[in-house]
């Protein structure tokens, strides 16, 4: 997914090959991660897509089943992996991820550590910002979820920059090994606060610490426990509002005046009803934009705080 | 497995000329410093050095003490945590008794003054207008604090030494300047460089009319391993000052490069006009135009009165500067052109808020590779409206959708957790999609 080395990237001519991860793109709710077997058929509403017409295509070409139907074969990133992966956990998304990133200062070669790993949505997003140099260490107490998160990264090519450890966050705080080694920490548990005095030992002087919760009976919990040893402790939500962009036909308003005494209104009605708008000045079509009418109403309350430097 | 990894690539402490975000206040000022022996920084009418600062970890609290040679900075102790204080909730005191007026403080200026000359610290000061406050014990715990708070600002301002990262720059200057970045809230900055797929080791192809902002951040996220190319119409370069204020290392200043638009695209226009024609020859011409920016930038460096004075400390001496002048924002060099005619750029990045935007995405979407993200920018709808129609019918693009970020901040304290009372109620559009082959 990412690329990891200059001297790979130059020789990259990105063109599908066996054994890549692809995002098949039918619409934009509608993809899928399918990794590429010579062998291998992919079959949906569309037909029947043979793997092997994909090989020596590049990235994002449009292929065509056996009836003549069509997808897009993208490469993926961590936001189209958001979008396809499998959901073991509620997971976070795009608005909230972006934000958390760009708020735990995360550059390359930073060290992350992360509880819990849940679908691994964020921790793709945090391997990408701590890459080529850096380290993510993500932790679930639950050891199947764990376990497929590392198939997820393997599947993803991440695995030399994600490591999943399988702990009881809450009640044992991150490994002692870590100790004043994180630049910054990411929480997305049911009760942060226990995990908290362990995130401050973890944390280098000035690191920041973001804890993600959707109630806010639980943010506040959080809040207090973390008054003890952070600063600048800032509550936000972040949402998105997405638009939609159509042509649209408008009727302009037409003065009686004028057309009255071109026809009697009898006519006149019939005529509007037949053409549809004013046929003296028909409006070209114009592009317009409008909210969508449902978005997501809310996801969680994202808590970021800073260790408190020692003078 | 080792853990130490990043030590010196995102060092913690500050050195002699490096630019640091001063937060006055507890976020009442915000400024841009650059640190050097004889800088200076002005709180009220009072004058003080920077030079307590160098060698400090970010993060570091400071306060403005008056000694025998003037006001100096001197670091605070933060004494184990006094913070509980304002938490009672079941309070019996209200404020029905209290009367607003200026004859509650015994204290005149003029004593306070006095004291100052003999050398009482800004806390002291703060306990004896409390102790000499008629109504402090009337209040309730919550404007007791309050008051403290505000006579602490007056007679003892705290200065927090922040690292420049940009996200603090973003908000800085959305803060203070935000027409200069064309009204990017740092939630939209931050849906840019996912949706763009920032990372190390990629080619991303900038168009950046908001000062620099949205080079250094790209950059910053890149780590000096990549390019960043910052592409502009016409033969002169768009300013990316605000490059400097992000302490960026040699190495991510060299991969900061610019080329103007025609050279980028020159292949496809020759190629279409002379096939055959070896690649070399067809660069000569471009090369002997005069390199449009390098003089630029180091007028920008030298002067910073330029662009941005107001948001930098008077202080730092302009030679200083120069001799430390960042070199971001070079040429391209020629093989990495020429990689990028090959392969594509590995994806776009672009706020135009004040100009057309499809006029420019028509020109540089057909410089990325197939695949490759693209996120843009506008302070306006309209311009992105038009431009996502034209990429659908012109069927360049897939996955397209136009966003409006929307942010809160909130309270949180015992009994009192609310939303903000004032929000920022807009920080723009973002048009994102992917290029996808046409043929
Ligand atoms: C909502 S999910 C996290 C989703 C993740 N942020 C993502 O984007 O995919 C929460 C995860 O925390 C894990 N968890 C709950 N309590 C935990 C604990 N005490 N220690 C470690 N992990 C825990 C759960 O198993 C679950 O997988």
């Amino acid at each position: 997914m990412l690329p990891t080395d200059s001297v790979k990237r130059l020789s990259f001519k990105r063109c599908v090959s066996e054994g890549d991860l692809v995002i098949v793109y039918e619409r934009h709710d509608n993809m899928k991660a399918i990794k590429v077997c010579e062998s291998a058929v992919l079959q949906n509403r569309f037909g029947v897509f043979k793997h092997s017409d994909w090989i020596g295509k590049p990235f994002g070409s449009k292929v065509f089943s056996s009836k003549g139907g069509f997808v897009y074969l993208l490469a993926p990133t961590p936001e189209l992996w958001t979008l396809v992966l499998s959901h073991r956990t509620q997971i976070l998304y795009i608005a909230d991820i972006s934000f958390v990133i760009m708020y735990l200062e995360i550059v390359p070669g930073c060290v992350v550590l992360e509880s819990g790993t849940g679908s691994g949505s964020l921790s793709t997003s945090l391997a990408r910002a701590v890459a080529p140099s850096g380290h993510v260490y993500t932790f679930d107490f639950h050891e199947q979820r764990a376990a497929s998160a590392r198939e997820d990264f393997e599947k993803t090519g991440l695995s030399s920059l994600v490591t999943v450890g399988v702990r009881d966050i809450q009640g044992e705080g991150f490994p002692e090994k870590f100790t004043g080694k994180a630049d910054s920490v990411f929480l997305d548990l049911p009760q942060p606060w226990l995990a908290i005095p362990s995130v401050g030992k973890m944390l280098k002087q000035d690191g920041i610490l973001c804890s993600f919760s959707p109630c806010i009976e639980q943010v506040q919990r959080s809040c207090e426990t973390l008054r003890s040893n952070f600063t600048d402790i800032r509550t936000f939500e972040v949402l998105l509002r997405t638009y939609e962009v159509r042509e649209v036909k408008m009727n302009s308003f037409q003065g009686d005046e004028d057309r009255s005494t071109e026809l009697p209104p009898c006519k006149r009605k019939q005529r509007l009803n037949e053409e549809g708008n004013g046929l003296e000045n028909p409006s070209p079509p114009v592009v317009m934009a409008r909210p969508s009418s449902e978005a997501r109403g809310h996801t969680g309350y994202l808590t970021f705080a800073r260790l408190k430097c020692a003078a | 497995m080792s853990i130490e990894l990043n030590s010196n690539q995102n060092p913690k402490i500050t050195w002699e000329g490096c630019n640091v975000l001063l937060d006055i206040n507890d976020g009442d000022r915000l400024l841009f410093a650059r640190l050097t022996p004889g800088s200076t920084l002005k709180i009220g009418n009072k004058s003080c050095s920077l030079q307590p600062l160098i060698g400090c970890h970010f993060g570091s609290l400071f306060q403005l003490e008056t000694g025998d040679k003037g006001p100096f900075l001197s670091p605070v102790v933060e004494v184990s945590n006094q913070e509980e204080k304002g938490c009672k909730i079941d309070e019996p005191k209200d404020n029905r008794a209290l009367v607003d007026n200026n004859t509650a403080q015994s204290l005149t200026g003029d004593e306070i003054e006095a004291m100052r000359r003999e050398g009482v610290t800004g806390d002291e000061i703060v306990e004896a207008l409390i102790a000499n406050s008629a109504t402090f014990d009337k209040k309730t715990s919550f404007s007791q604090e309050k008051y403290r708070l505000k006579k602490q600002k007056k007679y003892a301002p705290r200065v927090l030494l922040r690292r420049p990262f940009a996200r603090s720059i973003c908000e800085t200057y959305f803060k203070k300047y935000p027409t200069r970045i064309g009204y990017l809230r740092v939630d939209s900055l931050s849906l840019l460089l996912s949706m763009a797929n920032i990372t190390a080791h990629s080619d991303v192809l900038v168009v950046d009319m908001i000062g620099g902002l949205l080079t250094g951040a790209v950059a910053e996220r890149m780590g000096g391993m990549g390019y960043v190319c910052n592409t502009y119409l016409g033969v002169n370069p768009y300013p990316i000052d605000i490059v400097r204020m992000f302490n960026f290392s040699d190495e991510i200043c060299k991969r900061i490069v610019q080329s103007p638009l025609a050279e980028l695209s020159a292949r496809e226009n020759e190629i279409s006009l002379q096939p055959g024609q070896p690649e070399d020859s067809c660069n000569t011409e471009k090369l002997t135009s005069p390199p449009p920016n390098s003089v630029n930038m180091d007028e920008l460096m030298v002067t910073p009165e330029n662009n941005n004075s107001e948001i930098l400390t008077t202080a730092a001496s302009p030679v200083s500067k120069a001799c430390k002048a960042a070199k971001a924002g070079g040429k391209a060099p020629e093989v990495a052109i020429k990689s990028w005619r090959e392969t594509g750029f590995s994806s776009l990045i672009m706020a135009v808020p004040d100009m057309d935007a499809w006029t420019i995405v028509k020109e540089v979407l057909p410089l990325l590779s197939f695949s490759a993200p693209f996120a843009i920018y506008h302070q306006y709808l309209q311009p992105l409206v038009t431009c996502m129609h034209n990429l659908q019918l012109g069927k360049m693009a897939i996955g397209l959708q136009i966003a409006e970020p929307w942010l809160r901040e909130y309270q949180v304290l015992p009994s009192r957790t609310h939303p903000h009372m004032q929000m920022s109620a807009f920080g723009g559009y973002v048009l994102t999609g992917t290029r996808i082959c046409s043929t």
